[in-house]
């Protein structure tokens, strides 16, 4: 129950703060409506989708790093610098229930922002959303949102300051989101080894295990495993390489975490 | 019968249990990388009492306090708090002490009341929010977000915060300071009340007018060691052996003063002092120089040395004491 009322309470801290708000809901927004004008809404060359095909799910995928990692990284990293980190650790509330709590509140934020890019999407641009691919299509939004949490809580655990934490998720997720297939639509002129680069970090798994989901030159429901051809929408291999980030992030962000803001 | 006795050492001779202290320090020692922050002190917090640590900054408070809380782990001596380990029962403990960190440390985006109602569902049979609010004076800004409140407010907040969880204990690091004269007497106000209510208090701070206005017995800590200890009545009697001339000299040079008293005489402000063990024979001097120059005594006063100005000679005769030793 602690795990639920702590959750609500970091809820409500997200809600009173517009700056946070508008980075993780309102900009995806504002990026499909601006980006599928300026390219028009198109049949992309090459793929078989068009313009609001690839972007809507795309920006959701940036909508959920910015609350995981983002998000999550800096509010926590000022909590700690404001010492209320420090004072929540002498009071009776179990410690992993209140970093758990922090998590599920981003995620609710992360799902939030997704359902509302997609539904924009849908109904401005036509979107179409294949049923059957849902549970694949959630299942990537839940590993992913788990795997960028464990990210952002790495580099909180990293690095001293606010500040220097929201440096750190800045100069990581922004050259990353231009080589992982979210703010640009790949073209057959891209230097070949950008997606060489991409495949390394996790942030282009995520958005290629989602943005398949509403992509109709491939096929099945995205269970199966994939085929030589490439035509089989697979979204194992790029679970795997998200747990992979993840879990080796989340072992970092356990082992260097620390409650106050200065170390003696 | 006699040999027995050494084997109840938790009764006095008349049979009264002797209850078991609230906190015992014994040895404790805690180095910091290059310095010592805390060496070998001990002192014992009993039931019911507000005992105090007074020192200046970065004699050893804090850190002794935050050992006492569990954020920081002792490199040598014994620690009990309500007869536990703050290590290994930390959980246990925290349910039963309140804390007010050195820092003000609250979320303002949010409400007083959300702020107590945040808290209040931490601790198994709290106190109701609006009484703990009321009780510190912060009834009439319940739907007030903390980022408004004064720095007295919001220390006040804290207080309502570190108790709203029905401690036996409250640790209270600094409450007053940065705090205008107004806001402290209020907080004391609060402290007083609270202990009345039979809550122990262990209280830092580094004004000695706060640690008399409230504290049964005390330690005055300087660079990690016990200075002194005892009730502020008992530090008076104990340590000020000295009476102190006061007179102010209204900006005036002082006219062909006798060598006594000129060795004796130091002019601060426009306030001349002088400090002896024997007042005696420096009044009869002064007032037979008075006579003669026509010097006006009529702000002559002799008093003893006030608990501050015995807490200003004990720190810095311990801090120099130290330095010399680390020289």
């Amino acid at each position: 129950m602690m795990l639920f009322e702590e959750a609500a309470h970091q809820l409500k801290l997200f809600a009173r703060r517009p700056v946070a708000m508008f980075f993780v809901v309102v900009m995806p927004l504002i990026l499909l409506l601006v980006l599928t004008q300026l390219f028009g809404n198109e049949r992309i060359e090459g793929l078989g989708l068009n313009t609001a095909q690839f972007y809507t799910p795309a920006l959701a995928v940036f909508g959920v790093v910015m609350a995981c990692y983002t998000y999550l990284a800096v509010s926590t990293a000022t909590a700690r610098d404001l010492g209320i980190l420090k004072r929540v650790r002498g009071t009776p509330m179990p410690p992993w229930i209140y970093i758990c709590a922090r998590i599920l509140a981003v995620s609710v934020i992360a799902f939030a922002s997704l359902v509302l890019v997609i539904a924009t999407g849908a109904l401005v641009f036509g979107v179409e959303i294949i049923w059957d691919r849902v549970p694949a299509a959630l299942l990537v939004a839940v590993v992913g949102a788990l795997c960028f949490a464990a990210l952002g809580m790495m580099i909180t655990a990293l690095f001293r300051s606010a500040e220097t934490v929201q440096a750190a998720a800045s100069a990581t997720i922004m050259p990353l989101a231009f080589i992982s297939d979210i703010f640009v639509r790949p073209n057959s002129e891209s230097s070949e080894w950008i997606p060489v680069i991409g495949n390394l970090f996790p942030l282009r798994h995520f958005s290629l295990a989602f943005q398949h989901a509403f992509d109709h030159a491939y096929e099945g429901s995205g269970f199966a495993l994939p085929d030589a051809e490439g035509i089989v929408y697979s979204v194992l291999p790029h679970l795997g390489v998200m747990a992979a980030w993840g879990i080796v992030a989340a072992l970092v962000a356990a082992r260097y975490f620390n409650w106050e803001a200065r170390a003696e | 019968m006699a040999e027995n006795s050494a084997f109840q050492p938790l009764k006095l001779s008349r049979g009264l249990p002797v209850p078991m202290p609230v906190i015992s320090v014994s040895q404790l020692r805690k180095d910091y990388t290059g310095r010592t922050a805390v060496n070998g002190i001990s002192f014992d917090v009993h039931k019911g009492e507000t005992f105090a640590l007074l020192g200046p900054n970065g004699a050893g408070k804090t850190t002794t306090i935050e050992i006492l809380e569990g954020y920081r782990k002792a490199d040598s001596g014994t620690v009990r708090v309500l007869g536990l380990d703050p290590q290994s029962h930390r959980m246990a403990l925290k349910l039963r002490t309140g804390l007010v960190l050195q820092t003000t440390a609250l979320e303002p985006e949010l409400t007083v009341a959300e702020t107590a109602t945040a808290f209040r569902r931490l601790y198994p049979d709290p106190r109701d929010a609006d009484d703990v609010l009321e009780s510190v004076n912060l009834g009439h800004m319940k739907q007030t977000r903390v980022g408004a409140l004064s720095g007295g407010q919001k220390r006040r907040l804290e207080i309502a915060l570190g108790i709203i969880g029905k401690p036996e204990l409250l640790f209270l690091d600094e409450p007053t300071t940065g705090l205008d004269p107004e806001a402290r007497r209020k907080i004391w106000a609060l402290i007083r009340k609270l202990n009345q209510s039979g809550c122990t208090i262990l209280l830092s701070s580094h004004y000695m007018d706060e640690v008399q206005a409230l504290a049964d017995r005390m330690i005055i800590l300087v660079d990690g060691h016990i200075a002194a200890e005892g009730r502020p009545d008992e530090l008076q009697t104990l340590h000020a052996t000295h009476a102190v001339i006061r007179f102010d000299t209204q900006g005036r040079q002082l006219p062909s003063l006798p060598d006594e008293l000129k060795q004796a005489i130091s002019i601060e402000h426009g306030v001349a002092t002088m400090t002896a063990s024997d007042p005696a024979p420096l009044l009869h001097e002064l007032t037979g120089w008075a006579l003669q120059t026509g010097v006006d005594l009529s702000s002559l006063t002799v008093s003893r040395q006030s608990l501050e100005e015995i807490y200003l000679k004990l720190a810095s005769r311990t801090s120099t004491a130290a330095r010399e030793a680390a020289e």
